[in-house]
C-alpha cells in the first residue's frame, strides 16, 4: 500500500509537473462546455438535467483518454526510466495498480472540475441530483475502463503516439460495438452468440443505462471487470517484455 | 554474495550472454570490461532483475534473482547505463521517491538524504527539474539514487560516463570507499579505471566470458605492461582459449555474434 501510494503520487504529480495536465483539464472543459451547451442543445431543450453533457462524454473520452494514459508506460520505456522503476523492490501489482490509479485519479480531478455544469443546472431548474450522481458514477466508471485499456496498450510500445492512435482505434472498436459498424464484421460469419457478446461490450449501452439514472449491478460489473483485466493484462505484457 | 551460474540470454537469434559463471564476495570490486555491445549490461540487467535470462540463475545474498525478485532488489543499488532519471522531477523530489519506495523510514528519510546529497555533491542543484541538469550532475542523482538505502550490493554501469576528469576522481574515490563493506560491480570503457578502483576485472566480448583475474594478472599479460594491448589482445580473437582463465566456459558453444 505505500509503494503504491508513493508510484501513485509520483506519477500523479508527473502529470502537473509539466503544461500537460492544465492543457489537457483546459480542452477537457473548453470541449465539455461547447458539447454541453451548443451542440448538446441544453438551453434550447429547457430541461434541467445533464443529458447533453454526459451524451458526450463516451466520445470525449475516445480522443481524451489515450492523451493521459499513453505516457504511462511508453515515456518510461523511451526514457529507460522502467528499468530504474522495475529494479526498484517493488512488485508488478503495485507498478501497474500505481500508475492505473494515478491516471484515473486525474480523469476524476478533470471530472471534479465540471461540476458548474451541475450548479447551472440546479440554478436553472430543479434537476434529479440522484441522476446526475449516477451519471458522474457512470462517467468516472467508464473512464476507468478506458484507461484501462489505455495503460495496456502503453505497455506494449515505446512510442507514445502509437500508443495514442493505437488506443483510440481500439476504444473505437469498444463504443461503437453496439453498432452495425463494428457488428457488420462479426454478424457475417459468427454465430449469433458471438455477435451478441460483442454487442454487449459497447461502452455506449453500458453508460447510457448508469446516466438514467439506474446504476444496474450487470454495467458497474461490465467496466469494474473490463479494468481488471486490462490490468492483468498490462502487468502481463510488461512482464512478457521482462523475458523477451 | 553475488553467484552468476551459467547465465544466458538470447535476443532472438543474437545471444548477447552465452553461460557466464562467476561470484563476487564481500570487499570485491569487479570491473566489468568488454567492448561495446559485448553483454555488460545485458549480464547486469538479469543480475538486477530487470530481465529474465534465457537459462542459468543467478544470487544475490543468497536469494535467487528469479524467485525472490523482491529480496534481491531490497539490497541491490542499480545504477543503469545512462542513468536514467525522471526528467520532470527535481533531484530532492526524485530521492524522497526512491526512499518512500525503499523503505526508508519517514524519520531516517532526511539524514539519510543529507548524507547522501553530500557524499556526491549535489546539495546545489536539490530544485532544480532533472532535465535541466548536466550530464555530470545526471548521473551523481543516479548514483545518490543507487546508495541511498545503503545497500549491501552495488551494481553501476557505466557509472564515469560523461564525466569530466575530476568528477570521475570524485566518483571513484567514492566507490573506493564504499568498498570496504560492499560488493561492488562496475561496468567501463576505461581501463585506467579498473587499474584505480577496481580488485577484479572480468573481460567479456559476443557474450562470452574471456578473462577473471586481477587487475595486475591482466598488466602482466602484455609485455609492457599495459591494459590496452591485452585488452584489445582479448576481445580481438586475438586471445587463445589458453588465456582465458579456468573459470571460462569452453567456447565450442558459440552459435552466433
Amino acid at each position: 500500500m505505500r509503494i503504491t501510494t508513493s508510484i501513485f503520487k509520483r506519477e500523479l504529480g508527473g502529470y502537473f509537473a509539466t503544461p500537460v495536465a492544465y492543457v489537457f483539464l483546459f480542452f477537457f472543459l473548453v470541449l465539455t462546455g461547447v458539447f454541453t451547451f451548443y451542440i448538446g442543445g441544453f438551453y434550447e431543450r429547457e430541461q434541467a438535467d445533464l443529458q447533453p453533457f454526459f451524451a458526450f462524454h463516451p466520445w470525449l473520452y475516445l480522443f481524451l483518454i489515450p492523451a493521459i494514459s499513453m505516457r504511462l508506460w511508453a515515456e518510461e520505456r523511451k526514457s529507460g526510466t522502467i528499468e530504474l522503476l522495475m529494479t526498484q523492490p517493488i512488485s508488478m501489482t503495485q507498478a501497474v495498480c500505481g500508475k492505473f490509479l494515478a491516471a484515473w485519479c486525474f480523469t476524476a480531478i478533470a471530472l471534479a472540475l465540471t461540476v458548474p455544469t451541475w450548479i447551472t443546472a440546479v440554478y436553472l431548474g430543479n434537476p434529479d441530483n440522484g441522476v446526475i450522481v449516477a451519471g458522474y458514477i457512470g462517467s468516472l466508471l467508464m473512464a476507468g475502463a478506458c484507461l484501462a485499456v489505455g495503460a495496456c496498450i502503453s505497455a506494449i510500445t515505446r512510442n507514445q503516439v502509437i500508443a495514442f492512435v493505437a488506443t483510440v482505434f481500439v476504444l473505437l472498436g469498444f463504443v461503437l460495438s453496439g453498432f452495425p459498424v463494428v457488428l457488420d464484421w462479426v454478424s457475417g460469419w459468427a454465430p449469433e452468440v458471438l455477435t451478441d457478446t460483442v454487442a454487449s461490450f459497447s461502452f455506449l449501452t453500458h453508460f447510457n443505462d448508469i446516466t438514467r439514472g439506474v446504476i444496474d449491478v450487470r454495467d458497474v460489473v461490465f467496466f469494474g471487470s473490463l479494468i481488471g483485466c486490462f490490468l492483468v493484462a498490462n502487468a502481463i505484457i510488461i512482464d512478457l517484455k521482462k523475458a523477451a | 554474495m553475488i553467484e552468476i551460474r551459467n547465465l544466458s540470454k538470447a535476443f532472438g537469434d543474437l545471444i548477447a550472454v552465452d553461460d557466464i559463471s562467476f561470484s563476487v564476495q564481500k570487499g570485491e570490486v569487479l570491473g566489468f570490461l568488454g567492448p561495446n555491445g559485448a553483454g555488460k549490461s545485458t549480464t547486469m540487467k538479469m543480475l538486477t532483475g530487470f530481465l529474465d535470462p534465457s537459462a542459468g540463475s543467478a544470487r544475490v545474498c543468497g536469494h535467487e534473482v528469479g524467485t525472490e525478485p523482491i529480496e534481491v532488489k531490497r539490497r541491490i543499488g542499480y545504477l543503469p547505463e545512462g542513468a536514467p532519471l525522471y526528467a520532470d522531477m527535481t533531484p530532492q523530489g526524485f530521492l524522497e521517491f526512491i526512499a518512500e519506495v525503499r523503505g526508508i523510514p519517514a524519520s531516517e528519510r532526511a539524514a539519510r538524504l543529507a548524507e547522501v546529497v553530500e557524499k556526491v555533491h549535489i546539495g546545489g542543484v536539490l530544485h532544480q527539474r532533472i532535465e535541466t541538469l548536466s550530464k555530470g550532475f545526471k548521473r551523481r542523482v543516479g548514483l545518490a539514487q543507487a546508495i541511498l538505502h545503503d545497500p549491501e550490493v552495488l551494481i553501476l554501469d557505466e557509472p564515469t560516463d560523461g564525466l569530466d576528469p575530476n568528477q570521475k576522481h570524485e566518483v571513484r574515490a567514492l566507490i573506493s570507499e564504499m568498498a570496504k563493506d560492499k560488493v561492488i560491480v562496475l561496468s567501463t570503457h576505461i581501463l585506467e579505471e579498473v587499474d584505480a578502483v577496481c580488485t577484479r576485472a572480468i573481460i567479456i566480448s559476443n557474450g562470452r566470458l574471456l578473462f577473471d583475474g586481477t587487475p595486475a594478472e591482466l598488466k602482466a599479460r602484455s609485455p609492457e605492461g599495459r591494459l590496452d594491448d591485452v585488452f584489445r589482445e582479448i576481445t580481438t580473437g586475438g586471445a587463445a582459449p589458453d588465456l582465458a582463465t579456468a573459470e571460462a566456459p569452453s567456447p565450442d558453444t558459440v552459435t552466433a555474434s
